[in-house]
């Protein structure tokens, strides 16, 4: 059988590869500076909605393509999630055809304008190039490339729909429609499976339309590559809870073969400290979907939302960034993000943290709250809060925050978001005593297959990882959909 | 989208609203309730499922006009649709055969109550009712409440109907008289709070249903978090049913009025584009 490193060696010699190869010397390539994302700027767009990335010029698109050596051993593609083939898409781009590069993209990711957008590149395919592992310089921006070519394709109206092999009429259920869904649909269609994705909210796209706020991924694009996997043939029901509005069971009784969990996350974590009840305090859940979702920001929709003058944020990751820059952009004068560890530590993208200094977040490291205060109203309007020093790491590996007795102070807020992280979902695991859960309530699974303590039954994303980000969540996504290729494979005895 | 198939005015305030939602009409038990959203500007709204027709594939939603979403819902009639409606959810009550439940049910909330007051009467209990409203034309399903019911007692802040008094007065008369096993309460927060005071004199279990502010009904937002027995819990998913005795009353009363000048406002603006 053919391998996958077959495929890319067999795909790297094809004539217009060598070509491209042959017409620039690796000196001139690697002689090229890495391109900067225009961005509007940072006291314009903090107080808008609109994208802070403005995405590449072709121009420099092009040039950017050029530093990609085309490696012979491309690492970049061990260090994606997904196993996107970087050097073919970004060749694709210096070509010139670039709708034939998200072609390229689409072949192993369905939503590339997503992920070009919120992946962590830096820690994983780019941190894997080339450049950086042995020039020492700064990786090719193939996230950025990533997001141009998802772009071109969109814009140009010419949106390829995948190819899709002879429907093979066995029907699978996904469970949930964020991004480990939308990866096992976009495979599974491919394959010929007839696939639903279940949906519990009204809307398709999980944490990529409730939580990620416009203004890093705009709903527009999530619903574009959404109607991509309609046009391939995936069906999707919304308002529809797997395990109430009907059990895993009753879709067996009506036909479904297997199933994929990709409930995500559930109930936000709160610290459990005194006063944490008052109004005006929220989850980030709850504070994000609110505007992104529900659109309460924007006064045509009902949903009403409460966003202060003094905003703390508590905690450190890509959520509480978003948070706080959305309370920017909700007319806060001051946002805050109190942390217990120091600014290294903290969970959150590099560039989301640079993106919030810009737009005069004030990050107060070592701190974290003890108590909060409110009015006769049970309106929040103070907090204390206690500093901070760093011990011997934990089990993390990152280091203990230790408080400092007596340095209590107090700090005015309006407004306090808690983004300390969710526990995963508990309605599908309550429906099914017999799936596996640990203690933290996520489901057990096979780390090959994906497949749960339940035949048929995969799972994948914060419902099995507890928290984790868009692109590790359609990892899990495409390595159980062909988990669970092969179970149906075996069982029904047919392609 | 979910069609209404029938609507009621039940008094100047409540409507009832018959919804085309055949899953959930299968599936929906006593105590579990939906997320409703009108249409794609609107919010989301928890609602309990009043009643439910499995063969028709119908539910039964009971509103009472209190905002702009649920005076919108109010305004719509027979034929339009409802662009979601999701569920059910919450965990279901817990029924058996116990003896004799008394059920206290205040103003909308004797909706919600009904199924059940209906299950409990099923499962061979004795049930003893209190409804209580401001006045008389407040008082809501008191002939299927009756249907269910080994006795229903009246009560009316303005003596207009029934007993004059409070839903705590009509609960001590059967307290008073004879051995209640469990009680059920349903209604505004301050009238549950003062409903389970009265059984925890008498030292009989009781379960009160909560209804708070909610955005997804999933176990995602947090927005319906209260407090019980000193821990945080989550109506949505924990609940709605605790044990009346342990719940933080007064901060579910707060936390309800935690959008009232946003809403007050929103409301009188929709009040006025009416009149146009």
């Amino acid at each position: 059988m053919e391998t996958i490193q077959d495929i890319l060696k067999s795909e790297r010699q094809q004539p217009w590869r060598e070509e491209l190869r042959k017409s620039m010397k690796a000196k001139d390539r690697t002689s090229i500076q890495r391109v900067k994302m225009p961005e509007q700027d940072p006291h314009v767009r903090n107080r808008n909605h609109k994208e802070v990335n403005q995405g590449l010029t072709e121009e420099m698109a092009l040039k950017e393509a050029q530093r990609c050596l085309d490696c012979i051993e491309p690492t970049c593609i061990s260090g994606c999630p997904v196993g996107i083939n970087i050097p073919k898409f970004i060749k694709r781009i210096e070509q010139g055809e670039f709708l034939e590069s998200a072609k390229a993209l689409k072949e192993t990711n369905a939503l590339p304008a997503v992920c070009g957008r919120v992946c962590p590149q830096e820690v994983q395919c780019e941190a894997s190039c080339f450049y950086v592992q042995k020039l020492k310089k700064d990786p090719v921006a193939i996230g950025h490339l990533e997001r141009f070519a998802a772009d071109y394709e969109r814009s140009s109206g010419n949106i390829s729909v995948p190819e899709v092999k002879e429907k093979n009429g066995i029907k699978v259920a996904v469970i949930g429609s964020g991004p480990a869904g939308l990866a096992v649909a976009g495979d599974m269609i491919k394959w010929g499976y007839d696939v639903t994705v279940f949906e519990a909210l009204h809307e398709i796209g999980g944490v990529l339309k409730y939580g990620i706020p416009e203004f890093r991924l705009p709903n527009e694009i999530v619903d574009v590559e959404i109607e991509n996997l309609k046009q391939m043939g995936v069906k999707f029901e919304t308002n529809f809870i797997v395990g109430t509005t009907a059990t895993v069971d009753d879709l067996r009784k009506e036909g479904y073969q297997a199933f994929f969990v990709g409930s995500g996350a559930g109930l936000p974590k709160f610290m459990n400290i005194p006063g944490e009840n008052y109004r005006r305090i929220f989850s980030s859940n709850e504070y994000l979907t609110r505007v992104n979702l529900m659109n309460a920001a924007n006064p045509d929709y009902d949903t009403p939302v409460f966003s202060g003058k003094k905003v703390a944020v508590i905690g450190g990751g890509n959520t509480a960034m978003d948070s706080v820059r959305t309370s920017k952009r909700l007319g806060a004068e001051r946002s805050m993000i109190i942390y217990r560890r120091s600014i290294e530590e903290m969970p959150a993208r590099v560039e989301e943290i640079k993106h919030a200094q810009e737009e005069d977040v004030e990050f107060m490291n070592l701190n974290s709250p003890v108590k909060y205060f409110a009015d006769e109203k049970g309106n929040v309007n103070k907090m204390m809060v206690q500093k901070m020093k760093l011990g011997e790491p934990d089990s993390s590996g990152r280091r203990r925050p230790i408080p400092l007795e007596g340095s209590e102070y107090e700090v005015e807020v309006d407004t306090v978001v808690v983004a300390i992280g969710v526990s995963p979902n508990p309605l599908i695991p309550a429906s099914m005593p017999e799936l596996e859960v640990t203690d933290w309530g996520t489901i057990k699974v096979d780390k090959d297959s994906m497949q749960s303590s339940v035949e048929g039954i995969f799972a994948g994303g914060d419902i099995v990882r507890g928290g984790a980000t868009v692109i590790l969540a359609m990892g899990d996504g495409r390595k159980a959909a062909s988990g669970m290729h092969e179970y149906l494979k075996s069982k029904v005895g047919k392609k | 989208m979910n069609k209404i198939v029938e609507k009621e005015q039940l008094n100047t305030n409540v409507v009832k609203l018959v919804i085309d939602a055949p899953r959930i009409a299968q599936k929906r038990k006593a105590g579990h309730f939906v997320i409703v959203k009108i249409n794609k500007k609107g919010e989301r709204i928890p609602l309990t499922i009043a009643d439910a027709d499995p063969d028709k594939g119908t539910i039964t939603l009971v509103i009472q006009k209190v905002g702009v979403t649920s005076h919108k819902l109010s305004l719509m009639e027979k034929g339009d649709y409802i662009d979601d409606v999701v569920g059910p959810l919450g965990h279901a009550t817990e029924i058996s055969d116990v003896g004799t439940v008394l059920c206290a049910g205040g103003g909308v909330g004797i909706a919600p109550l009904l199924p059940i007051a209906r299950a409990f009467k099923e499962a061979g209990n004795r049930v003893l009712s209190v409804l209580a409203a401001r006045s008389r034309d407040l008082i809501i399903l008191e002939d299927e409440m009756r249907e269910c019911s080994d006795e229903v007692i009246i009560m009316t802040d303005d003596g207009s109907y029934g007993k004059q008094g409070l839903v705590t007065h009509g609960m001590e008369e059967i307290l008073d008289r004879e051995k209640v096993n469990l009680a059920v309460t349903i209604g505004p927060a301050i009238m549950m709070k003062f409903a389970s005071l009265t059984t925890k004199k008498y030292n009989v279990p009781t379960i009160a249903s909560l209804n708070t502010i909610m955005v997804d009904g999933t176990g995602m937002c947090g927005a319906c978090r209260v407090t019980v027995d000193g821990k945080t819990k989550f109506v949505c998913v924990n609940g709605p049913e605790f044990d009346a005795h342990k719940i933080d009353y007064d901060e579910i009363i707060m936390r309800l009025g935690a959008y009232e000048d946003q809403e007050r406002k929103d409301y009188e603006k929709f009040i006025e584009t009416l009149g146009k």
